[in-house]
């Protein structure tokens, strides 16, 4: 029962930081059709831009994550300008590729400016633990639970009332009808970018709490795809609600089962899912069939 | 004087060589890589051994990402099949190199060709995403399967012997690779000169229409991805017995992420693309370490920048020739034979 509520708590939390980066690779899949490879890397940096200013300009934490949020909304409307738009049209490789490239290039520039040692993140989650039964229960990942869902109410908020919000469902739905009715395509998709960034910075500070900053963080952008194929590679609830079903599947197999199963086991379960649900929970049936 | 090519009959069109010029390259370029060896520094030579393994990757990958248009992130993995595959059959069963070699791609072919299967429902970004899974289920068989593959533990092999040499060193090496290259660039490009290959090229372009045409596309796309794997595994096999050690780690994500850069760089669908690419690839960071070594003593702090740069630089030109030139430097090349071709009287439209 002990390891049963610790690998809970560790796989829930775990899960809602996959829900964080699933949540922008879903956001860019939407308005743009481009899969990212580069969301580990956009974690990594929002959680070493978080570290810097934390740590190395001594804000305060609060000053520190809006500081990370705002250069997240810039890298994120940058690499758009710059490498996205050039591409529109292409085939689906480009797509792929480009992302690619991206990883490459954000990695390189995370070790350049910060090294390749791990680095001791300035922790503001609340330390300690709650000894429940004789189960120790980190702290730090209880309150990054809720913290998260918070994060992510706001964006579900943001996509169902704000203009901008709704604009952007507009264009995932139909992008030339929405042309048509005014909405700027590039300036969506500009956005969608900077929204991505903005939850993988999220994601990578959280993770920094509980797991400190290297380049290991990065990992999880190739862990996020299970997350979104069993959710739907174009709904945001479903990415939000496989987080945690991915986190807390591998929180049990590496807690009962062991041997470094928890490692391939949600690559196992895509594949069952491709071929039985291949738009997973809550995605649009209508996907690309042979 | 010529100003385009016009041919009057098939045979000509579907030519391997169409033009005199080709041929006169072809030779020049075949006189060269024999002639190579002779002349080259070892490190050279250690480089054209590395190109050439690369190119039979390079090109067994183009016959499925570039011809047939299926997206394999699994390159790693399937290389990981030959390596092992050659490596185990010659330590555990004794074989002879040539036949575990034959057998490790053989084996291979097969891994690719059920890890094709998804591509009976997928296509597209679905399908890039199952064979990203293929990869990290092959990786972690790989280093978890301790009793056959030894785990994390390197295989040592034997280096291969050829009519009572030992290929042990560069330029012993060198003639097996470049041939077996030779050979996988010379069926490449007959394939696609055949029945079977232009199926795979009709898939890629319009899968419905060219299931209206006859073509079974299921049952090719299957054929692609072992044609695919057989030579990968080749590859994989070659590493082996090259290195003569393997280990998962030359295996990894990143390995298919480079092999699918060489295609992005040299053009994807064409047997000269591939080799461009993996010769680019391959040689940038060798250039880029050479640059390294030059600045240690000018300006050390730049040197020490340098791994960050050639990571940063793959990944830019990745980008950059998406972004620039999308087919690659075959295109690149192909603009300027055509320059030179009907020269004086090209324009540009």
């Amino acid at each position: 029962m002990d390891v049963f509520l610790q690998l809970t708590v560790s796989g829930l939390s775990n899960g809602m930081v996959y829900a964080l980066a699933a949540v922008g690779l879903v956001v860019i899949y939407k308005s743009s059709d481009v899969i990212n490879f580069a969301q580990g890397e956009l974690l990594l940096f929002g959680a070493y831009l978080s570290f810097s200013a934390i740590a190395q300009f001594g804000l305060p934490w609060n000053g520190g994550v809006a500081v990370t949020l705002v250069f997240a909304v810039g890298l994120g409307l940058l690499i758009e300008r710059l490498a996205l738009r050039p591409l529109i049209g292409q085939p689906v490789i480009s797509m792929i590729m480009v992302t690619v490239g991206l990883s490459s290039v954000l990695r390189a520039v995370t070790t350049a400016i910060w090294g390749a040692q791990p680095r001791t993140f300035p922790v503001f989650l609340p330390g300690g633990g709650i000894t429940v039964g004789s189960a120790v229960l980190g702290m730090d990942r209880l309150v990054l639970i809720p913290t998260a869902a918070i994060v992510l109410v706001l964006f579900g908020l943001f996509f169902r009332y704000t203009r901008d919000g709704i604009a952007m469902r507009a264009i995932a739905d139909d992008q030339q009808a929405a042309l048509s009715m005014g909405i700027s395509v590039k300036r969506m998709i500009g956005l969608a970018w900077a929204l991505a960034c903005v939850s993988a910075a999220l994601g990578g500070v959280m993770l920094g709490n509980i797991v400190g900053v290297s380049q290991n963080i990065s990992a999880i952008g190739l862990r996020v795809f299970p997350v979104v194929i069993l959710g739907g590679l174009d709904s945001i609830a479903g990415a939000v609600i496989a987080g945690p079903i991915i986190g807390l599947l591998e929180a049990y197999t590496g807690g009962y089962v062991g041997h470094g199963l928890n490692l391939v086991v949600p690559f196992v379960a895509l594949i069952v899912i491709l071929m039985v649900r291949p738009y997973g929970l809550f995605g649009r049936p209508v996907i690309e069939r042979v | 004087m010529e100003c385009g090519v016009y041919f009057t009959d098939y045979r000509a069109d579907m030519a391997l060589r169409r033009k005199p010029a080709e041929r006169i390259r072809l030779w020049l370029f075949a006189i060269a890589a024999v002639a190579f060896p002779f002349v080259a520094t070892p490190y050279g030579l250690t480089l054209a051994n590395q190109v050439a393994i690369a190119v039979v990757g390079a090109i067994g990958l183009n016959i499925l990402v570039g011809y047939t248009g299926q997206i394999s992130l699994g390159q790693g993995a399937f290389m990981a099949v030959g390596a092992y595959g050659a490596g185990l059959l010659t330590l555990r069963l004794g074989l002879p190199w040539g036949v575990s070699m034959v057998l490790a791609a053989l084996l291979t072919a097969a891994v690719g060709a059920f890890f094709g299967l998804p591509s009976l429902r997928l296509k597209g970004l679905y399908l890039a995403v199952a064979t990203l899974a293929a990869q990290e289920i092959v990786e972690w068989v790989v280093t978890h399967w301790t009793a056959l593959t030894g785990g994390t533990e390197a295989l040592v092999l034997p280096p291969p012997m050829l009519a009572g040499v030992r290929l042990n060193t560069d330029f012993r090496f060198y003639w097996l690779a470049v041939s077996i290259a030779a050979g996988t660039a010379l069926f490449t490009a007959n394939l696609f000169r055949s029945r079977v290959g232009r199926a795979f090229v009709a898939i890629r372009d319009q899968d419905i229409a060219a299931g209206t045409m006859g073509v079974n596309v299921f049952r090719y796309k299957l054929l692609a991805f072992a044609t695919s794997s057989f030579f990968v595994g080749l590859a994989g096999a070659l590493i082996a017995f090259y290195r003569t050690i393997v280990s998962w780690e030359r295996f990894t994500l990143e390995t298919s992420v480079v092999y699918l850069a060489m295609l992005i760089v040299g053009g994807l669908g064409s047997v000269s693309g591939a080799f461009f690419g993996a010769t680019l690839i391959t040689l940038l960071p060798a250039g880029i370490g050479t640059v390294g070594r030059a600045l240690q003593d000018t300006a050390p702090a730049v040197a020490s920048l340098l791994p960050h740069v050639q990571q940063a630089l793959f990944g830019a030109v990745i980008i950059l020739f998406l972004v620039f030139e999308p087919e690659g430097l075959a295109k690149l090349w192909r603009n300027v034979k055509d320059y030179f071709h009907v020269w004086p009287f090209g324009y540009r439209s």
